[in-house]
Protein backbone atom coordinates (compact mmCIF):
# COMPACT_ATOMS: atom_id res chain seq x y z
CA UNK A 1 0.00 0.00 0.00
CA UNK A 2 2.91 2.46 1.23
CA UNK A 3 6.15 1.92 -0.47
CA UNK A 4 8.93 3.95 0.51
CA UNK A 5 11.91 3.94 -1.82
CA UNK A 6 15.52 5.59 -0.88
CA UNK A 7 13.60 8.38 1.18
CA UNK A 8 15.74 11.65 1.94
CA UNK A 9 15.18 14.30 4.28
CA UNK A 10 17.11 17.76 5.09
CA UNK A 11 16.77 20.76 6.87
CA UNK A 12 19.08 23.59 5.79
CA UNK A 13 22.47 21.57 5.82
CA UNK A 14 21.39 19.06 8.49
CA UNK A 15 20.47 15.36 6.43
CA UNK A 16 17.77 13.98 9.09
CA UNK A 17 16.34 10.79 6.86
CA UNK A 18 19.56 8.82 4.96
CA UNK A 19 17.49 6.59 2.82
CA UNK A 20 14.74 5.06 4.15
CA UNK A 21 13.34 1.92 2.31
CA UNK A 22 10.03 0.39 3.81
CA UNK A 23 7.23 -1.36 2.53
CA UNK A 24 3.65 -0.96 4.40
CA UNK A 25 1.49 -3.56 3.26
CA UNK A 26 -2.81 -3.47 4.16
CA UNK A 27 -3.40 -4.53 7.46
CA UNK A 28 0.38 -4.22 8.72
CA UNK A 29 0.88 -2.24 11.78
CA UNK A 30 4.00 -0.82 12.33
CA UNK A 31 5.97 0.50 14.99
CA UNK A 32 8.46 2.75 14.83
CA UNK A 33 10.64 3.05 17.87
CA UNK A 34 14.28 5.02 18.25
CA UNK A 35 16.21 7.90 20.38
CA UNK A 36 14.67 10.92 20.20
CA UNK A 37 16.12 13.28 17.66
CA UNK A 38 16.55 10.38 15.28
CA UNK A 39 14.20 11.18 12.56
CA UNK A 40 10.63 9.35 13.67
CA UNK A 41 8.37 12.20 13.19
CA UNK A 42 10.06 13.68 10.16
CA UNK A 43 9.77 9.99 8.71
CA UNK A 44 5.98 9.61 9.40
CA UNK A 45 5.28 13.63 8.01
CA UNK A 46 6.90 12.75 4.70
CA UNK A 47 4.53 9.52 4.40
CA UNK A 48 1.87 11.83 4.17
CA UNK A 49 4.03 14.60 2.89
CA UNK A 50 3.31 16.93 5.87
CA UNK A 51 7.45 17.57 5.03
CA UNK A 52 8.40 17.43 1.08
CA UNK A 53 11.17 14.73 1.07
CA UNK A 54 14.19 16.12 -0.28
CA UNK A 55 14.70 13.27 -2.60
CA UNK A 56 13.36 9.78 -3.04
CA UNK A 57 9.47 8.45 -2.95
CA UNK A 58 6.34 7.70 -1.42
CA UNK A 59 4.50 5.30 -3.72
CA UNK A 60 0.84 5.84 -2.03
CA UNK A 61 -1.54 3.20 -3.79
CA UNK A 62 0.08 3.45 -6.95
CA UNK A 63 0.74 7.18 -7.27
CA UNK A 64 4.36 8.52 -5.66
CA UNK A 65 3.04 11.33 -3.53
CA UNK A 66 6.38 12.85 -3.24
CA UNK A 67 6.05 14.01 -6.80
CA UNK A 68 5.49 18.05 -6.25
CA UNK A 69 3.00 17.99 -9.44
CA UNK A 70 0.37 15.47 -7.99
CA UNK A 71 -2.64 16.97 -5.67
CA UNK A 72 -1.23 16.19 -2.56
CA UNK A 73 -4.73 16.55 -0.72
CA UNK A 74 -6.62 14.14 -2.38
CA UNK A 75 -4.04 11.39 -1.27
CA UNK A 76 -4.37 13.22 2.42
CA UNK A 77 -7.89 11.98 2.43
CA UNK A 78 -6.98 8.52 2.86
CA UNK A 79 -4.53 9.01 5.09
CA UNK A 80 -5.57 9.55 8.77
CA UNK A 81 -2.76 11.72 11.29
CA UNK A 82 -2.86 11.60 14.60
CA UNK A 83 -0.60 14.63 16.54
CA UNK A 84 0.95 14.14 20.16
CA UNK A 85 -0.75 17.38 20.85
CA UNK A 86 -4.66 16.15 19.22
CA UNK A 87 -4.55 19.51 17.57
CA UNK A 88 -8.40 19.50 17.61
CA UNK A 89 -9.61 22.21 15.85
CA UNK A 90 -10.32 25.03 18.47
CA UNK A 91 -13.16 26.82 16.95
CA UNK A 92 -15.20 24.39 16.22
CA UNK A 93 -16.91 21.42 18.47
CA UNK A 94 -16.33 18.03 18.37
CA UNK A 95 -19.02 16.84 16.32
CA UNK A 96 -18.02 19.66 14.20
CA UNK A 97 -14.00 18.51 14.29
CA UNK A 98 -15.30 14.99 12.91
CA UNK A 99 -17.88 16.21 10.18
CA UNK A 100 -15.73 19.59 9.27
CA UNK A 101 -13.17 17.05 6.00
CA UNK A 102 -15.86 14.72 5.43
CA UNK A 103 -18.69 17.67 4.54
CA UNK A 104 -16.02 19.76 3.21
CA UNK A 105 -14.43 17.60 0.47
CA UNK A 106 -17.82 16.05 -0.31
CA UNK A 107 -19.63 19.02 -0.70
CA UNK A 108 -16.37 20.37 -3.04
CA UNK A 109 -16.88 17.08 -5.39
CA UNK A 110 -20.79 17.78 -5.81
CA UNK A 111 -20.16 21.26 -6.91
CA UNK A 112 -17.56 19.89 -9.29
CA UNK A 113 -20.02 17.59 -10.36
CA UNK A 114 -22.40 19.80 -10.92
CA UNK A 115 -20.49 22.48 -12.91
CA UNK A 116 -19.16 19.87 -15.08
CA UNK A 117 -22.53 18.67 -16.06
CA UNK A 118 -23.65 22.28 -16.63
CA UNK A 119 -20.38 22.57 -19.12
CA UNK A 120 -21.84 19.20 -20.72
CA UNK A 121 -25.00 20.73 -21.10
CA UNK A 122 -24.02 23.65 -23.40
CA UNK A 123 -21.60 21.07 -24.84
CA UNK A 124 -23.98 18.62 -25.76
CA UNK A 125 -26.08 20.80 -27.34
CA UNK A 126 -23.39 21.98 -30.11
CA UNK A 127 -22.41 18.28 -30.48
CA UNK A 128 -23.86 15.87 -32.99
CA UNK A 129 -26.06 13.08 -31.56
CA UNK A 130 -23.52 10.03 -31.34
CA UNK A 131 -21.05 12.48 -29.71
CA UNK A 132 -23.15 13.04 -26.93
CA UNK A 133 -21.77 12.84 -23.90
CA UNK A 134 -23.50 11.54 -20.23
CA UNK A 135 -23.85 14.01 -17.69
CA UNK A 136 -22.25 12.67 -13.87
CA UNK A 137 -25.11 11.00 -11.75
CA UNK A 138 -26.42 12.85 -9.18
CA UNK A 139 -27.66 11.09 -6.00
CA UNK A 140 -26.74 13.76 -3.72
CA UNK A 141 -27.80 17.17 -2.00
CA UNK A 142 -25.36 19.44 0.54
CA UNK A 143 -28.46 18.66 3.11
CA UNK A 144 -27.74 14.94 2.70
CA UNK A 145 -24.13 14.77 2.69
CA UNK A 146 -24.43 16.54 6.24
CA UNK A 147 -27.10 14.75 7.31
CA UNK A 148 -24.78 11.66 6.68
CA UNK A 149 -21.72 13.06 7.83
CA UNK A 150 -24.14 13.84 11.40
CA UNK A 151 -25.02 10.21 11.23
CA UNK A 152 -21.48 8.93 10.44
CA UNK A 153 -19.73 11.38 13.58
CA UNK A 154 -22.70 10.31 16.06
CA UNK A 155 -22.16 6.83 15.34
CA UNK A 156 -17.81 7.31 15.90
CA UNK A 157 -18.71 9.46 18.58
CA UNK A 158 -20.55 6.34 20.40
CA UNK A 159 -17.92 3.82 19.56
CA UNK A 160 -15.59 6.03 21.89
CA UNK A 161 -18.57 6.74 24.86
CA UNK A 162 -18.45 10.30 23.61
CA UNK A 163 -21.71 11.15 21.98
CA UNK A 164 -22.89 13.38 24.93
CA UNK A 165 -19.58 15.75 24.11
CA UNK A 166 -21.05 16.10 20.75
CA UNK A 167 -21.58 19.70 21.32
CA UNK A 168 -18.66 20.76 23.82
CA UNK A 169 -15.78 22.28 22.56
CA UNK A 170 -12.37 20.78 22.82
CA UNK A 171 -11.09 23.01 25.57
CA UNK A 172 -13.77 21.39 27.87
CA UNK A 173 -12.38 17.60 27.15
CA UNK A 174 -9.48 15.76 29.09
CA UNK A 175 -6.41 14.83 27.23
CA UNK A 176 -7.81 11.10 26.62
CA UNK A 177 -10.96 12.22 25.24
CA UNK A 178 -9.16 15.03 23.26
CA UNK A 179 -7.23 12.02 21.77
CA UNK A 180 -9.90 9.51 21.03
CA UNK A 181 -11.86 12.37 18.96
CA UNK A 182 -8.39 13.10 16.72
CA UNK A 183 -8.55 9.73 16.26
CA UNK A 184 -11.87 9.13 15.08
CA UNK A 185 -11.58 12.39 13.16
CA UNK A 186 -8.94 10.84 10.93
CA UNK A 187 -11.81 7.68 10.65
CA UNK A 188 -14.59 9.66 9.83
CA UNK A 189 -12.88 9.87 6.58
CA UNK A 190 -12.74 6.29 6.01
CA UNK A 191 -8.35 6.20 5.41
CA UNK A 192 -6.54 3.43 3.82
CA UNK A 193 -4.33 4.26 6.75
CA UNK A 194 -3.29 6.27 10.05
CA UNK A 195 -0.45 7.48 10.80
CA UNK A 196 0.32 7.86 14.62
CA UNK A 197 3.02 10.07 16.51
CA UNK A 198 3.49 9.36 20.20
CA UNK A 199 -0.27 9.74 20.55
CA UNK A 200 0.31 9.01 24.35
CA UNK A 201 2.88 11.01 25.33
CA UNK A 202 1.20 13.85 25.85
CA UNK A 203 -1.09 12.19 28.20
CA UNK A 204 -0.94 11.63 31.89
CA UNK A 205 -0.77 8.19 32.93
CA UNK A 206 -4.07 7.23 33.84
CA UNK A 207 -5.34 8.63 30.29
CA UNK A 208 -2.90 6.05 28.13
CA UNK A 209 -5.00 3.20 28.66
CA UNK A 210 -8.12 4.54 26.93
CA UNK A 211 -6.19 5.48 24.16
CA UNK A 212 -4.07 2.90 23.55
CA UNK A 213 -7.30 0.72 23.58
CA UNK A 214 -9.13 2.26 20.80
CA UNK A 215 -5.89 1.70 18.90
CA UNK A 216 -5.81 -1.76 19.71
CA UNK A 217 -9.38 -1.78 18.55
CA UNK A 218 -8.72 0.16 15.40
CA UNK A 219 -5.97 -3.07 14.82
CA UNK A 220 -8.52 -5.91 15.18
CA UNK A 221 -10.43 -4.10 12.51
CA UNK A 222 -8.33 -4.41 10.78
CA UNK A 223 -6.85 -0.87 10.16
CA UNK A 224 -3.68 -0.35 8.97
CA UNK A 225 -1.64 1.97 10.74
CA UNK A 226 2.34 3.67 11.56
CA UNK A 227 2.95 4.25 14.85
CA UNK A 228 5.66 6.09 16.55
CA UNK A 229 5.69 5.62 20.30
CA UNK A 230 7.72 4.71 22.93
CA UNK A 231 4.92 1.93 24.15
CA UNK A 232 6.85 -1.15 24.33
CA UNK A 233 4.63 -3.15 25.65
CA UNK A 234 1.81 -1.85 23.32
CA UNK A 235 4.57 -2.64 20.46
CA UNK A 236 5.02 -5.80 21.47
CA UNK A 237 1.16 -6.89 21.94
CA UNK A 238 -0.22 -5.54 18.55
CA UNK A 239 2.33 -4.76 16.07
CA UNK A 240 2.82 -6.57 13.30
CA UNK A 241 6.31 -5.38 13.02
CA UNK A 242 8.95 -3.15 14.65
CA UNK A 243 11.40 -0.68 13.17
CA UNK A 244 14.24 0.90 14.85
CA UNK A 245 14.97 4.04 13.53
CA UNK A 246 18.32 5.25 13.91
CA UNK A 247 20.32 8.52 12.98
CA UNK A 248 18.09 9.32 10.13
CA UNK A 249 18.03 5.15 8.98
CA UNK A 250 16.29 2.02 9.77
CA UNK A 251 18.58 -0.17 11.20
CA UNK A 252 16.45 -3.35 12.55
CA UNK A 253 12.81 -4.39 11.17
CA UNK A 254 11.60 -7.58 12.50
CA UNK A 255 8.59 -9.06 13.89
CA UNK A 256 7.87 -7.97 17.48
CA UNK A 257 8.84 -11.30 19.12
CA UNK A 258 11.99 -11.73 17.38
CA UNK A 259 12.53 -7.61 17.67
CA UNK A 260 12.50 -7.88 21.78
CA UNK A 261 14.16 -11.37 22.22
CA UNK A 262 16.89 -11.34 19.66
CA UNK A 263 17.92 -7.82 19.02
CA UNK A 264 20.31 -7.91 16.46
CA UNK A 265 21.51 -4.05 15.94
CA UNK A 266 24.29 -3.59 18.63
CA UNK A 267 22.40 0.25 18.82
CA UNK A 268 19.45 -1.75 19.37
CA UNK A 269 20.63 -3.76 22.07
CA UNK A 270 21.46 -0.53 23.89
CA UNK A 271 18.53 1.20 23.13
CA UNK A 272 16.47 -1.66 24.48
CA UNK A 273 18.75 -2.37 27.56
CA UNK A 274 17.76 1.51 28.61
CA UNK A 275 14.03 1.28 28.09
CA UNK A 276 12.90 -1.61 29.39
CA UNK B 1 -18.32 82.07 32.80
CA UNK B 2 -20.90 84.31 33.28
CA UNK B 3 -21.65 84.36 29.79
CA UNK B 4 -22.07 80.37 29.38
CA UNK B 5 -25.37 80.30 29.36
CA UNK B 6 -25.62 82.87 26.92
CA UNK B 7 -23.39 80.30 24.59
CA UNK B 8 -25.50 77.44 25.05
CA UNK B 9 -28.41 79.61 24.11
CA UNK B 10 -26.45 80.64 20.66
CA UNK B 11 -25.51 77.44 20.30
CA UNK B 12 -28.96 75.98 20.45
CA UNK B 13 -30.46 78.62 18.48
CA UNK B 14 -28.04 77.45 15.35
CA UNK B 15 -28.32 73.79 16.23
CA UNK B 16 -32.05 73.87 16.10
CA UNK B 17 -33.55 76.70 14.15
CA UNK B 18 -31.30 77.16 11.81
CA UNK B 19 -31.13 73.28 11.42
CA UNK B 20 -27.98 73.08 12.49
CA UNK B 21 -28.93 68.97 14.26
CA UNK B 22 -29.25 68.31 10.63
CA UNK B 23 -25.82 68.74 9.57
CA UNK B 24 -24.64 67.12 12.63
CA UNK B 25 -26.81 64.04 11.85
CA UNK B 26 -25.20 63.95 8.35
CA UNK B 27 -21.25 64.41 9.84
CA UNK B 28 -22.40 61.70 12.04
CA UNK B 29 -23.22 59.68 9.81
CA UNK B 30 -20.38 60.44 7.07
CA UNK B 31 -17.90 59.73 10.31
CA UNK B 32 -19.27 56.35 10.74
CA UNK B 33 -19.60 55.31 7.26
CA UNK B 34 -15.86 56.11 6.64
CA UNK B 35 -14.80 54.44 9.72
CA UNK B 36 -16.96 51.24 9.05
CA UNK B 37 -16.59 51.38 5.82
CA UNK B 38 -12.74 51.65 5.96
CA UNK B 39 -12.46 49.43 8.49
CA UNK B 40 -14.54 46.30 6.41
CA UNK B 41 -12.46 47.12 3.62
CA UNK B 42 -9.53 47.05 6.19
CA UNK B 43 -10.11 43.60 7.52
CA UNK B 44 -10.55 42.16 3.51
CA UNK B 45 -6.93 43.78 2.52
CA UNK B 46 -5.37 43.16 5.66
CA UNK B 47 -6.56 39.51 5.81
CA UNK B 48 -5.41 38.57 2.44
CA UNK B 49 -1.97 40.66 3.10
CA UNK B 50 -1.68 38.56 6.15
CA UNK B 51 -2.05 35.14 4.60
CA UNK B 52 0.25 36.16 1.88
CA UNK B 53 3.26 36.39 4.67
CA UNK B 54 2.60 33.12 6.36
CA UNK B 55 2.44 31.13 3.13
CA UNK B 56 5.32 29.48 2.59
CA UNK B 57 7.84 31.08 0.41
CA UNK B 58 9.54 28.24 -1.51
CA UNK B 59 7.86 29.07 -4.76
CA UNK B 60 8.22 32.67 -7.04
CA UNK B 61 4.51 33.87 -7.04
CA UNK B 62 4.36 33.88 -3.30
CA UNK B 63 8.07 35.71 -2.79
CA UNK B 64 6.98 38.52 -5.58
CA UNK B 65 3.03 38.75 -3.77
CA UNK B 66 4.94 39.24 -0.78
CA UNK B 67 7.10 41.52 -1.96
CA UNK B 68 4.61 44.24 -3.01
CA UNK B 69 2.43 43.38 0.07
CA UNK B 70 5.94 45.05 1.90
CA UNK B 71 5.74 47.75 -0.13
CA UNK B 72 2.10 48.47 0.24
CA UNK B 73 2.40 48.09 3.95
CA UNK B 74 5.47 49.78 4.38
CA UNK B 75 3.73 52.92 2.19
CA UNK B 76 0.16 53.17 4.06
CA UNK B 77 2.48 52.91 7.83
CA UNK B 78 4.60 55.52 6.63
CA UNK B 79 2.54 58.79 5.63
CA UNK B 80 0.41 60.11 7.18
CA UNK B 81 -3.60 59.81 6.92
CA UNK B 82 -3.72 63.39 5.92
CA UNK B 83 -1.03 63.36 3.19
CA UNK B 84 -2.76 60.03 1.71
CA UNK B 85 -6.22 61.80 1.10
CA UNK B 86 -4.55 64.83 -0.54
CA UNK B 87 -2.73 62.36 -2.60
CA UNK B 88 -5.45 60.83 -3.60
CA UNK B 89 -8.17 63.68 -3.93
CA UNK B 90 -5.79 65.98 -5.48
CA UNK B 91 -3.57 63.70 -7.30
CA UNK B 92 -4.66 60.15 -8.34
CA UNK B 93 -8.30 61.61 -9.28
CA UNK B 94 -7.04 64.06 -11.43
CA UNK B 95 -4.17 61.68 -12.98
CA UNK B 96 -6.81 58.77 -13.78
CA UNK B 97 -9.67 61.27 -14.56
CA UNK B 98 -12.00 59.81 -12.34
CA UNK B 99 -15.07 61.63 -10.04
CA UNK B 100 -15.17 60.51 -7.02
CA UNK B 101 -16.93 62.80 -3.53
CA UNK B 102 -15.14 63.72 -0.45
CA UNK B 103 -16.73 60.31 1.30
CA UNK B 104 -15.98 58.01 -0.91
CA UNK B 105 -12.34 59.03 -1.39
CA UNK B 106 -12.19 58.78 2.26
CA UNK B 107 -13.83 55.35 2.56
CA UNK B 108 -11.34 54.33 0.27
CA UNK B 109 -7.98 55.91 1.71
CA UNK B 110 -9.48 54.35 5.30
CA UNK B 111 -10.14 51.32 3.66
CA UNK B 112 -6.40 51.25 2.50
CA UNK B 113 -4.70 52.86 5.19
CA UNK B 114 -5.90 50.25 7.63
CA UNK B 115 -5.55 47.44 5.83
CA UNK B 116 -1.66 47.90 6.26
CA UNK B 117 -2.44 48.40 9.76
CA UNK B 118 -4.62 45.34 9.99
CA UNK B 119 -2.20 43.03 8.10
CA UNK B 120 -0.06 43.58 10.67
CA UNK B 121 -2.46 42.66 13.09
CA UNK B 122 -3.74 40.14 11.34
CA UNK B 123 -0.73 38.64 10.83
CA UNK B 124 0.32 38.32 14.67
CA UNK B 125 -3.05 36.83 15.14
CA UNK B 126 -2.11 34.03 12.18
CA UNK B 127 1.31 33.54 14.39
CA UNK B 128 -0.23 33.48 17.66
CA UNK B 129 -2.27 30.36 16.34
CA UNK B 130 -0.73 26.93 17.46
CA UNK B 131 0.75 25.84 14.26
CA UNK B 132 -0.66 22.23 14.95
CA UNK B 133 -3.99 23.71 13.71
CA UNK B 134 -3.11 24.39 10.26
CA UNK B 135 -1.28 20.82 10.21
CA UNK B 136 -4.25 18.98 11.56
CA UNK B 137 -6.18 21.24 8.68
CA UNK B 138 -3.96 19.61 5.79
CA UNK B 139 -3.57 16.49 7.24
CA UNK B 140 -7.17 15.78 6.84
CA UNK B 141 -6.86 16.90 3.00
CA UNK B 142 -7.36 20.44 2.99
CA UNK B 143 -6.04 22.96 1.18
CA UNK B 144 -3.91 25.85 2.84
CA UNK B 145 -6.66 28.24 1.66
CA UNK B 146 -9.15 26.14 3.23
CA UNK B 147 -7.74 25.44 6.24
CA UNK B 148 -6.45 29.17 7.26
CA UNK B 149 -10.15 30.19 5.89
CA UNK B 150 -11.93 27.38 8.24
CA UNK B 151 -9.72 26.75 10.92
CA UNK B 152 -6.80 29.43 11.77
CA UNK B 153 -8.46 32.62 10.71
CA UNK B 154 -11.21 32.21 12.64
CA UNK B 155 -8.90 31.72 15.95
CA UNK B 156 -6.84 34.50 14.95
CA UNK B 157 -9.43 36.53 14.67
CA UNK B 158 -10.54 35.82 17.96
CA UNK B 159 -7.56 36.73 19.38
CA UNK B 160 -7.03 39.85 17.65
CA UNK B 161 -10.40 41.35 18.50
CA UNK B 162 -9.64 43.72 21.10
CA UNK B 163 -6.62 44.80 18.98
CA UNK B 164 -8.91 45.35 16.12
CA UNK B 165 -11.77 47.11 18.17
CA UNK B 166 -8.38 49.80 19.13
CA UNK B 167 -7.86 50.20 15.08
CA UNK B 168 -11.57 50.75 14.98
CA UNK B 169 -11.49 53.56 17.70
CA UNK B 170 -8.82 55.18 15.77
CA UNK B 171 -10.35 55.35 12.73
CA UNK B 172 -13.19 57.04 14.37
CA UNK B 173 -10.56 59.31 15.45
CA UNK B 174 -8.59 59.20 12.61
CA UNK B 175 -12.10 60.90 10.78
CA UNK B 176 -11.47 64.24 12.01
CA UNK B 177 -9.08 65.11 8.77
CA UNK B 178 -11.48 64.61 5.99
CA UNK B 179 -12.65 67.42 5.84
CA UNK B 180 -9.09 68.17 3.46
CA UNK B 181 -10.85 66.49 0.86
CA UNK B 182 -14.16 68.26 1.45
CA UNK B 183 -15.78 65.35 3.25
CA UNK B 184 -18.36 66.97 5.36
CA UNK B 185 -18.15 65.21 9.31
CA UNK B 186 -18.95 65.87 12.49
CA UNK B 187 -15.77 68.45 12.53
CA UNK B 188 -17.38 70.56 9.58
CA UNK B 189 -21.07 70.20 11.10
CA UNK B 190 -19.87 71.69 14.41
CA UNK B 191 -17.28 74.21 12.34
CA UNK B 192 -20.48 75.67 10.43
CA UNK B 193 -22.38 75.75 14.07
CA UNK B 194 -19.35 77.77 15.38
CA UNK B 195 -19.33 80.09 12.59
CA UNK B 196 -23.10 80.85 12.37
CA UNK B 197 -23.35 81.47 15.97
CA UNK B 198 -20.01 83.53 16.61
CA UNK B 199 -19.12 81.17 19.12
CA UNK B 200 -16.91 78.09 18.79
CA UNK B 201 -16.80 76.52 22.68
CA UNK B 202 -19.75 74.95 22.83
CA UNK B 203 -20.00 73.48 19.31
CA UNK B 204 -16.64 72.13 19.76
CA UNK B 205 -17.47 70.76 23.45
CA UNK B 206 -20.30 69.29 22.41
CA UNK B 207 -18.34 67.26 19.59
CA UNK B 208 -15.71 66.39 21.68
CA UNK B 209 -18.60 64.59 23.89
CA UNK B 210 -20.13 63.13 20.99
CA UNK B 211 -16.48 61.14 19.82
CA UNK B 212 -16.20 60.54 23.73
CA UNK B 213 -19.73 58.71 23.44
CA UNK B 214 -19.05 56.70 20.50
CA UNK B 215 -15.64 55.36 21.66
CA UNK B 216 -17.39 54.55 24.81
CA UNK B 217 -20.28 52.50 22.94
CA UNK B 218 -17.56 51.13 20.50
CA UNK B 219 -15.22 49.75 23.49
CA UNK B 220 -19.04 48.31 25.10
CA UNK B 221 -19.59 46.46 21.54
CA UNK B 222 -16.04 44.66 21.45
CA UNK B 223 -16.63 43.72 25.13
CA UNK B 224 -19.90 41.91 24.27
CA UNK B 225 -18.41 40.51 21.28
CA UNK B 226 -15.34 39.17 22.99
CA UNK B 227 -17.51 37.12 25.19
CA UNK B 228 -19.45 36.04 22.87
CA UNK B 229 -16.63 34.57 21.15
CA UNK B 230 -15.37 33.22 24.00
CA UNK B 231 -17.65 30.05 24.80
CA UNK B 232 -15.37 27.65 23.49
CA UNK B 233 -12.91 28.82 25.78
CA UNK B 234 -15.44 27.82 28.79
CA UNK B 235 -15.62 24.69 30.59
CA UNK B 236 -18.61 23.48 30.82
N1 LIG C 1 11.16 21.76 10.75
C1 LIG C 1 12.43 21.46 11.10
N2 LIG C 1 13.44 22.30 10.82
C2 LIG C 1 14.71 22.01 11.16
N3 LIG C 1 15.07 20.91 11.80
C3 LIG C 1 14.14 20.01 12.12
C4 LIG C 1 12.76 20.24 11.78
N4 LIG C 1 12.04 19.19 12.22
C5 LIG C 1 12.92 18.34 12.79
N5 LIG C 1 14.18 18.82 12.74
C6 LIG C 1 15.39 18.15 13.24
O1 LIG C 1 15.41 16.85 12.72
C7 LIG C 1 15.90 15.91 13.67
C8 LIG C 1 14.92 14.77 13.78
O2 LIG C 1 13.71 15.26 14.30
P1 LIG C 1 12.45 14.34 14.57
O3 LIG C 1 11.42 15.21 15.16
O4 LIG C 1 12.11 13.62 13.32
O5 LIG C 1 12.99 13.32 15.64
P2 LIG C 1 12.19 12.27 16.50
O6 LIG C 1 12.86 10.97 16.27
O7 LIG C 1 10.74 12.36 16.20
O8 LIG C 1 12.48 12.71 17.96
P3 LIG C 1 11.51 12.74 19.24
O9 LIG C 1 11.52 11.36 19.82
O10 LIG C 1 12.17 13.73 20.14
O11 LIG C 1 10.17 13.19 18.78
C9 LIG C 1 16.08 16.68 14.95
O12 LIG C 1 17.46 16.93 15.12
C10 LIG C 1 15.34 17.96 14.74
O13 LIG C 1 15.99 19.02 15.39
MG1 LIG D 1 8.98 13.10 17.28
Amino acid sequence: MIDVIDLKKSFGDVEVLKGINVTIHKGDIVVVIGPSGSGKSTFLRCLNCMEDPTSGSVIFNGVDIADMSVDINIHRRHMGMVFQHFNLFNNKTVIENIMLAPVYTRCQELSKARRKNAWLGVKNRFASADKKEEPVPITTTKAKIKEEAREDALRLLKRIGLEDKADAYPSTLSGGQKQRVAIVRSLAMNPDVILFDEPTSALDPEMVGEVLDLMKALADDGMTMVIVTHEMGFAREVATRVLFMDEGVIKESAPPEEFFAHPKNPRLQEFLSKVL
Amino acid sequence: MGDFGRKIERFLEVFIEKNGYVRVLNGLQNTLLIAVTGLLIGIVIGTLIATVRVVPKYKRLPRVLNGFCSFYVGLFRGTPMVVQLLVFYYVMLPILDINMTGVQVSMMVFGLNSGAYISEIMRSGIQSVDPGQLEAGRAVGLSFHTSMMKIVIPQAVKNILPTLGNEFISLIKETSVVSFVGAADLYVAFSYIGSNSYEFMVPYLVMALIYIVLVMLISLMIRLMERSLKKSDRRN
